[in-house]
């Protein structure tokens, strides 16, 4: 473990996307391969109860790409998306879709700078609408919950004050 | 049926845009209804009335203070929320976690080699 470790932040710039960020002292280089090499993926993408069963990546412009979990209690997840733009090892866009959602496909857009050894990934998922958004973050959670905050953050800031 | 909803569901309360907008204005501080209205483009009946939506759901408490009410936001009723958005959060923190531990794995690797 690492003191990274829970690094990763989650915001909403607009109504119809997330936005991830999260910083690893990797080298963009191989944190590109880590992930995008279907040799490596598996290792990390699933969790202990959810493993990786199958991951697919043909890493070529207008190649696709599928990843399969299963779980004991649901059975298996899958996600599929073609490749966009590759620009190795600081820029890849593909479409991705949630086998669970088949109408809400995403553009997904992961980007990694690094300066001094650290490499900062952020990870922009655009929806087309902002219900797709909020049932990507919904997904597997109560339904019925429709919410946006364009300033979560200043939220979660305030929370963080006033409950602790 | 989704107006009886707004006022019972603080999920609800807060789809509609403008009563986001007044939620963001009272997350800076503390603010009378005058402001509010200064801010937005919307007249101060109609304030009043996302301010009293946003009251009943419990996402805004308020107070007198001489002749003026002040109205602020409620942090615990945003609680739930936050948990909305903290799972997702959850989720990618547990796989970003995963993928940092590899990375070192893989440079222990390499430098093994």
């Amino acid at each position: 473990m690492t003191t990274r470790t829970g690094s990763a932040t989650v915001e909403l710039p607009s109504d119809t996307e997330i936005l991830i960020t999260r910083e690893f002292d990797a080298p963009a280089d191989l944190l590109f391969e880590a992930w995008t090499n279907p040799v490596h993926v598996p290792n990390w993408w699933g969790f202990e109860d959810n493993p990786m069963i199958l991951c697919e990546i043909d890493l070529r412009v207008g190649g696709a790409w599928r990843f399969v979990v299963t779980d004991d209690e649901h059975g298996e997840f899958g996600w599929h998306g073609v490749y966009q733009e590759i620009e190795r090892p600081n820029r890849l866009v593909s479409t991705e879709v949630f086998e669970g959602y088949p109408d809400a496909e995403s553009l997904n857009t992961v980007t990694l700078d690094e300066a001094d050894g650290v490499t900062t990934m952020r990870t922009r998922v655009l929806h087309k609408t902002k219900e797709n958004r909020d049932g990507h973050i919904e997904a597997g959670m109560e339904e019925g919950m429709q919410i946006s905050m364009n300033r979560l953050d200043a939220i979660l800031e305030t929370l963080k004050a006033e409950v602790s | 049926m989704a107006r009886a909803a707004t006022t019972t569901d603080p999920f609800n309360a807060i789809a509609e845009p403008r009563r986001r907008q007044i939620l963001d204005l009272l997350i800076e501080g503390e603010r009378p209804v005058s402001e509010i209205v200064a801010a937005l483009p919307v007249s101060q009946p109609q304030v009043s009335k996302h301010l009293k939506v946003l009251k009943e759901v419990g996402l805004v408490k308020s107070r007198s203070e001489g002749k003026r009410r002040l109205y602020r936001v409620d942090a615990v009723a945003l609680k739930p929320m936050h948990t909305w958005l903290e799972r997702y959060e959850e989720l990618w923190n547990r796989r970003l976690d995963r993928l940092d531990h590899y990375l070192y794995t893989l440079q222990a690797k390499e430098k093994e080699e």
